[in-house]
């Protein structure tokens, strides 16, 4: 059937309960109840859970062929803890396996083996790149892989959509009884979020950490209640690429001439008051936006109340300033954000699901004022994918951009008008993976196009004096520069479900055909 | 904005950041093996390329160097607005760049004169012959401007936070440029990271009388344009004055006040130039 974003979903994805997307908040006000975890009872009193070994601890968990495990990514790049714990299942001989992780990329391409050799047959993630993305892109993977966001993926756990067997935690720090915190230790990561909710819904917790501290461990960021086992290892990390040094704010003249026009689009919407609510994506103009953004809140006398996100040098820097009141933080993605969760009162660790889940009783996110984003395409529906590359291979994450775009009473998407070749506002995008309705305004370095449905910012923003062009115009625009180009060739395989945050079917990826002259 | 044409992906779009002219360099920005190739990515940007309304200019080569005549060449076959002259020191040089444009405009069917000019001084004898420079092609001349880099050196002196060293060669061309009744911009400002330096002498550049500045990077254009662009105080100003001249003159009258200050005649020419730059900026909101 066609979905809310024209896409065509093919039935046979539609059963067992499974629906197309049928536009946000489609599900608000229904209920449902949690799935919980199958729990062991630690009544007997005992000194430690601490375990020699990550395979010792992948044994006594009982993990089996087709179970379901669980990593975070918030060591990024640098993160050693999911090719440590698969090496061990496939060395135990473990078929099957599905990884449920908040994210994988670059530092996990030997996982794409694993997939080859069918050890591992599912995934799900809120992100996908490097070898992993080329596996599933190509048709390796036995099971189309399910992608969705941050806070769709608490939400799939705590409906029972996805039951976790194992969840493997790193944690820079960990106490003997598993109380584990991201601050501290060699591999020191600020905030432990997205593990949260693994933690409270796996059957069997594993605490990985190269820092074994004395108990207990406090405040935690998990709980030792919920974990069963604490392993520690040489390193579960490099911490360079953990939390990379402070980014110098971006030079490029383009990214400043759209991060300028972000602000000034900010500045001309009835939001940017005293004690309004901001989150910017990592990517260079999203950065620079707060450079701009500062002045403009100096002039007017006014406060930002609270930035949420993941978290950068420049948020900080403006608390630092008092020029923002609090950071709620599900991530770091620097040494500055890092240092500044581990010591500033105002600076505090939340869950992923306070972030972003859209089925709990109200996210951060639904408080937002502001989002500044980024995107790979964006197409004349204002429908934005972050997801598959110019050549249909898996190559991004949704992460929290269709979380925050849902709620933010301000979506701002920024972005080159052409990348190389590539015309990145477009007629369709390859993958829908935040829908077009949750998308306001477009900034790009050509001009600044307001989603049609938004006439009260195209008015404040007319009355301001921004100027105004349309999408279909900037999309004429980019193909007069880079052409028009053939659209992808794909096989009929499905490869991976875009699921919108409330679980239903965004759209489809298929596996790439490749090109033939 | 002084821009490389070797690199296509610099000017295929530097419009965007709205600078008034983009000064498309086959110079001194461009290695000696690669002046070809700059010139067919020129060639080709001016033809493909919409430069939504930016003016165009070409910095050939100098008049020394076997380059410049295919550089006139290529820029009127693509359509340049107009070219510059660097090392420009007299009337004849100009004039020689004029017979080579007349036979490209002729050789391409570019109507003769389309193609307008601009003339770098970057020496002690361009400087000294300035006005000769500036009245050598009515009707080409846009104007000139002094390039600090090359007259600096052969003034025997260095760069001077405000400007003393240059203060004898701007002020001399600025008065060559107003005697001929055409424009005249500054050197560009080379420290990127001091944009304080650079506000300082963009503002010195506009009390001195300079029309605007040569840049080098798109941060530069927002501060150019900031003090270039007249405030509304002044085009407020500026309307009472051209006003009360017309009504006080229809009443007879000669002199008169506006705002506790002495007006005249002789105050309209400027006052209209408040008006008219506000308007090309973008900024006038007035009726007149």
């Amino acid at each position: 059937m066609i979905n809310a974003v024209n896409r065509a979903i093919p039935d046979s994805l539609l059963k067992g309960g499974r629906r197309a997307f049928s536009g946000s908040n489609a599900r608000d006000g229904q209920t449902f109840e949690k799935k919980g975890p199958r729990v062991r009872i630690c009544e007997k009193p005992f000194e430690s859970k601490v375990l020699p070994s990550i395979r010792e601890a992948v044994v006594r968990c009982g993990l089996a062929d087709g179970m379901t495990v669980s990593f975070h990514h918030h060591f990024r790049n640098g993160d050693f803890v999911v090719n440590l714990v698969m090496k061990e299942i496939a060395e135990l001989g473990i078929r099957d396996i599905t990884i449920a992780a908040s994210s994988v990329g670059d530092a996990h391409d030997p996982v794409a083996a694993y997939i080859e050799e069918g050890v591992v047959t599912g995934l799900q993630t809120s992100g996908i790149r490097g070898k992993i993305g080329e596996a599933v892109s190509h048709g390796k993977l036995k099971t189309p892989a399910i992608l969705r966001s941050h806070g769709g993926r608490v939400r799939t756990i705590e409906e029972g959509e996805v039951h976790i067997d194992v969840a493997f935690i790193g944690a820079p720090t960990s106490d003997c009884y598993g109380n584990a915190r991201g601050k501290g230790g060699k591999s020191d990561c600020g905030v432990l979020s997205y593990a949260m909710v693994d933690a409270e819904y796996a059957d069997k917790v594993v605490v990985i950490t190269d820092a074994l501290v004395d108990f207990p461990n406090f405040p935690p960021s998990i709980q030792a209640v919920n974990v069963d086992y604490v392993v520690v290892v040489d390193s579960i990390g490099d911490p360079r690429k953990i939390a990379s040094a402070a980014a110098r704010m971006s030079q490029d003249p383009r990214d400043l001439l759209m991060a300028e026009s972000c602000a000034r689009v900010m500045a001309a919407t009835p939001y940017f008051r005293d004690g309004f609510s901001f989150q910017t994506g990592a990517g260079g103009p999203s950065l620079a936006a707060n450079r701009f953004i500062e002045p403009l809140l100096i002039e007017r006398g006014i406060k930002i109340k609270w930035i949420i996100g993941g978290i950068t040098q420049p948020a900080v820097d403006l608390l630092d300033k008092g020029l923002v009141e609090m950071i709620v933080d599900a991530q770091d993605f620097d040494v500055p954000s890092v240092r500044s969760v581990n010591s500033h009162p105002r600076h505090f660790e939340i869950s992923t699901s306070q972030y972003a889940n859209p089925a709990n009783r109200g996210a951060f996110v639904n408080k937002l004022d502001f989002v500044i984003l980024a995107a790979l395409e964006i197409d004349t529906d204002f429908n934005v994918n972050v997801i598959t590359g110019s050549d249909g291979v898996l190559r991004g994450a949704p992460g929290g951009h269709p979380d925050a775009s849902a709620g933010a009473k301000c979506t701002i998407i920024v972005t080159p008008l052409v990348r190389g070749r590539m015309a990145t506002v477009c007629e369709s995008v390859v993958t829908v993976t935040t829908p077009g309705e949750c998308v306001d305004v477009l900034v790009t370095d050509y001009g600044v196009a307001v989603n049609p449905r938004r006439q009260d910012l195209i008015d404040c923003l007319g009355a301001a004096g921004v100027e105004l062009t349309t999408i279909g115009a900037l999309k004429e625009q980019a193909y007069e520069i880079v052409g028009r180009p053939d659209p992808l060739e794909f096989e009929e395989r499905i490869v991976a479900v875009m699921e919108a945050r409330d679980g239903s079917i965004l759209d489809v990826v298929r596996q790439i055909r490749p090109f033939a002259f | 904005m002084f821009l490389s044409a070797q690199r296509p992906a610099l000017i295929k779009d530097a419009y965007i950041y709205r600078p008034d002219t983009l000064m498309l360099d086959l110079e001194d920005a461009v290695a000696e093996n690669q002046k070809d190739a700059a010139r067919f990515s020129l060639y080709h940007a001016l033809k493909t390329v919409d430069y939504r309304g930016c003016e165009r200019m070409v910095r050939i080569n100098a008049l020394d160097t076997e380059h410049w005549r295919e550089d006139i060449r290529a820029s009127v076959a693509g359509g340049a607005d107009a070219i510059r002259i660097p090392k420009c020191e007299s009337a004849g040089d100009v004039l020689t760049v004029v017979s080579a444009l007349e036979a490209a405009e002729a050789e391409f069917g570019r109507g003769i004169g389309g193609t307008l000019i601009a003339c770098a001084l970057e020496s002690p004898k361009g400087i000294l012959n300035a006005y000769e420079i500036c009245v050598a092609c009515p009707g080409r001349m846009i104007g000139v401007a002094i390039s600090g880099g090359d007259y600096r050196s052969a003034m025997q002196t260095s760069y001077v936070p405000g400007g003393i060293e240059m203060l004898g060669g701007r002020a001399h061309m600025i008065i060559a440029a107003r005697a001929a009744g055409v424009q005249c911009f500054d050197t560009v400002f080379t420290d990127l990271e001091d944009m304080e330096g650079f506000r300082a002498e963009v503002i010195q550049n506009r009390q001195m009388g300079f029309d605007g500045k040569s840049i080098i990077s798109p941060k530069q254009i927002a501060v150019v344009h900031e003090i270039f662009t007249p405030g509304e105080r002044e085009i407020r100003r500026a309307e009472k004055i051209v006003r009360a001249v017309r009504e006080q003159a229809a009443r007879g009258v000669g002199v008169f006040t506006v705002d506790g200050k002495m007006i005249d005649i002789a105050f309209v020419p400027g006052a209209e130039r408040v008006i008219a730059l506000a308007k090309a900026s973008g900024v006038y909101k007035g009726d007149l």
